[in-house]
């Protein structure tokens, strides 16, 4: 468990005061993946360097596991770094090293026998899937097979938290997602807690459980991601959500539609973090004699379920028994936009 | 006039210039790489961030690289004597070569730490390492071509001092080519001094290159 009180952070340049990170509060669960999601300079980068103190807070209390990393001295602090992974937007990777050495290094830090430190760093070469590559030199390696790497190394000590500093915001979208494969994956085995800092809301909604919207250096909301998908309440949030979902342009469209195909019911589908709904359409065909097209709509997947809007025509015999089996038998929200009979 | 040479002669001046400017580069060395760090360290980001400290030594490097090293052969006159116990020969050249050439080596020494990605440093201590540990497995190591590099340039700096301490009694092919050269009116004698001392500076440089792209695994 790590809570999180008060916690707010000043930078003073040349007379002037910059607010990075103000009074903050969260608390974030074991075994947690928690997103913290903001544009360039809302303080998330800040925060995230608050909690192992690369930043030492201007205010506030940080503790995690009910230790309390702002009470401690530096030496405590050593200590207890060991224990907080952390993985870096650039891997900060030392380019003297090789692979292995670099995964090594933390181990050597926290006083690991050299034959203790190479079976470790083989169980993790294996566990990030670089088998292979233990002599290259990170020069030789591309940026996902880098971030492995940095991932290794913030596993080394067996940390209960790992931090990342937009850890895929300098991979491409394919590396990116098998980059997040790997978080989850190790999230899921070890039930490590992952603080994740980003400003895609893509990897919010892939990976993570809980999320926090941060805004000139506060969190101006949080919640579970499919909460926050469903009912974004500040104008940040719903920017972010559209990043994913669109921006609804759609529905002005929707007049269009409805004038292009007059016959049957047209309704929308909002599928809100279904797992057991998700054949709902094919299960209405069979079931009914109905034809059902689908005319427009969105659908993505969250950690929580599928999650999205579908705009479908329903013709035939048995619309109505169909329309009311979505009503009453599926957990999917249905609006009727129009009804033709 | 070439016959008239003692080869045993210019043999022990080459070697004595050898002698000298090696075991200089290794003071040199050390010593400018404590004072890189030093410099590195107290500056305004730096570990021990230390206004007044970075100040002190900042100005007695400035100050040592300002005097011309033939006057600080002649300042360091009183302390090499108390040190070596004379002011004649190699060994006594030592003290004015490496307090003369430290402090332009620290300099490179601090140029070469601050390309070290901050980053990287900073990894280093999430990851809870000592400030010892961040010199030597990760400041040292990451700015080693940077380093050789430098000592490279200093060691080339270093066979010319040679050269102008011998002038005043320290031995070596700066002495000879001045002494049994220039004073006897010998200058094919002063010709050879003169591409030795380049053959030398060019197996310097040879080494420097070599060691520092084997080094670089960028």
């Amino acid at each position: 468990m790590i809570s999180i009180e008060g916690l707010s952070k000043v930078f003073t340049s040349n007379k002037s005061k910059t607010t990075a990170v103000e009074n903050l509060d969260l608390n974030i669960n074991d075994g947690d993946i928690f997103g913290v999601i903001g544009y360039s300079g809302a303080g998330k980068s800040t925060f995230v360097r608050l909690l192992n103190r690369l930043e030492e807070p201007s205010g506030g209390r940080i503790t995690i596991n009910n230790e309390d990393i702002t009470a401690m001295t530096a030496r405590q602090l050593r200590i207890a770094r060991q224990d907080i992974g952390m993985i870096f937007q650039h891997f900060n990777l030392l380019w003297s090293r090789t692979v292995e050495d670099n995964i090594a290094f933390p181990l050597e830090i926290a006083g690991v026998t050299k034959t203790d430190r190479q079976k470790r760093v083989q169980e993790l070469i294996d566990l990030v899937g670089l088998s292979g590559k233990e002599k290259a030199y990170p020069s030789q390696l591309s940026g996902g097979q880098k971030q492995r790497v940095g991932i290794a190394r913030a596993l080394a000590n067996n940390p209960k938290v790992l931090l990342c500093d937009e850890a895929t915001s300098a991979l491409d979208p394919e590396t990116t997602n098998s980059i997040l494969d790997l978080l989850v994956d190790i999230n899921k085995q070890f039930g490590l807690t992952i603080i994740l800092i980003t400003h895609e809301m893509h990897v919010i909604r892939k990976i993570c459980n809980h999320v926090a919207v941060m805004e000139s250096g506060k969190v101006v909301e949080q919640g579970e991601v499919m909460d926050v998908f469903l009912h974004p309440r500040q104008h940040v949030t719903k920017k972010f959500v559209e990043q994913v979902m669109g921006n609804g342009e759609e529905d002005e469209d929707i007049a269009g539609i409805a004038e292009a195909y007059s016959e049957g019911n047209l309704v929308r589908l909002h599928f809100v973090g279904e797992t057991t709904n998700q054949a709902l359409i094919s299960k209405l065909a069979k079931k009914y004699d109905v034809d059902i097209n689908i005319l427009q709509g969105k659908i993505t997947q969250t950690q929580a379920g599928a999650y999205g809007t579908l705009i479908v025509q329903i013709a035939g015999k048995d619309i109505e028994e169909a329309v009311r089996y979505i009503k009453e038998k599926s957990s999917v929200e249905m609006e009727v936009i129009q009804d033709v009979k | 006039m070439l016959n008239d040479i003692k080869f045993e002669d210019l043999i022990e001046a080459t070697y004595d210039t050898f002698y000298m400017t090696l075991i200089a580069l290794i003071g040199t060395f050390i010593l400018g790489i404590i004072l890189g760090l030093l410099l590195y360290l107290t500056s305004k980001d730096g570990i021990w961030k230390n206004k007044s400290l970075h100040f002190v030594i900042s100005a007695v490097v400035n100050i040592f690289r300002a005097i011309p090293f033939i006057i600080l052969i002649f300042l360091l006159f009183p302390f090499t004597d108390f040190l070596i116990g004379t002011i004649r020969g190699p060994n006594a050249a030592l003290p004015a070569l490496i307090i003369g050439s430290a402090p332009f080596y620290g300099r490179l020494v601090e140029i070469g730490l601050r390309e070290v990605d901050k980053g990287v440093v900073e990894a280093a201590k999430a990851m809870g390492a000592k400030t010892r540990t961040i010199i030597f497995k990760v400041l040292l190591p990451e700015s080693m071509p940077a380093l050789i590099s430098g000592i490279t340039v200093t060691a080339i700096a270093l066979v010319g001092y040679t050269a102008m301490a011998g002038a005043i009694g320290a031995g070596g092919l700066g002495s000879y080519a001045y002494y049994s050269g220039f004073m006897r009116r010998d200058f094919d004698l002063v010709f050879l001094c003169t591409v030795l001392i380049v053959i030398i500076v060019f197996i310097f440089q040879f080494i420097g290159d070599m060691i520092a792209t084997k080094l670089d695994k960028r």
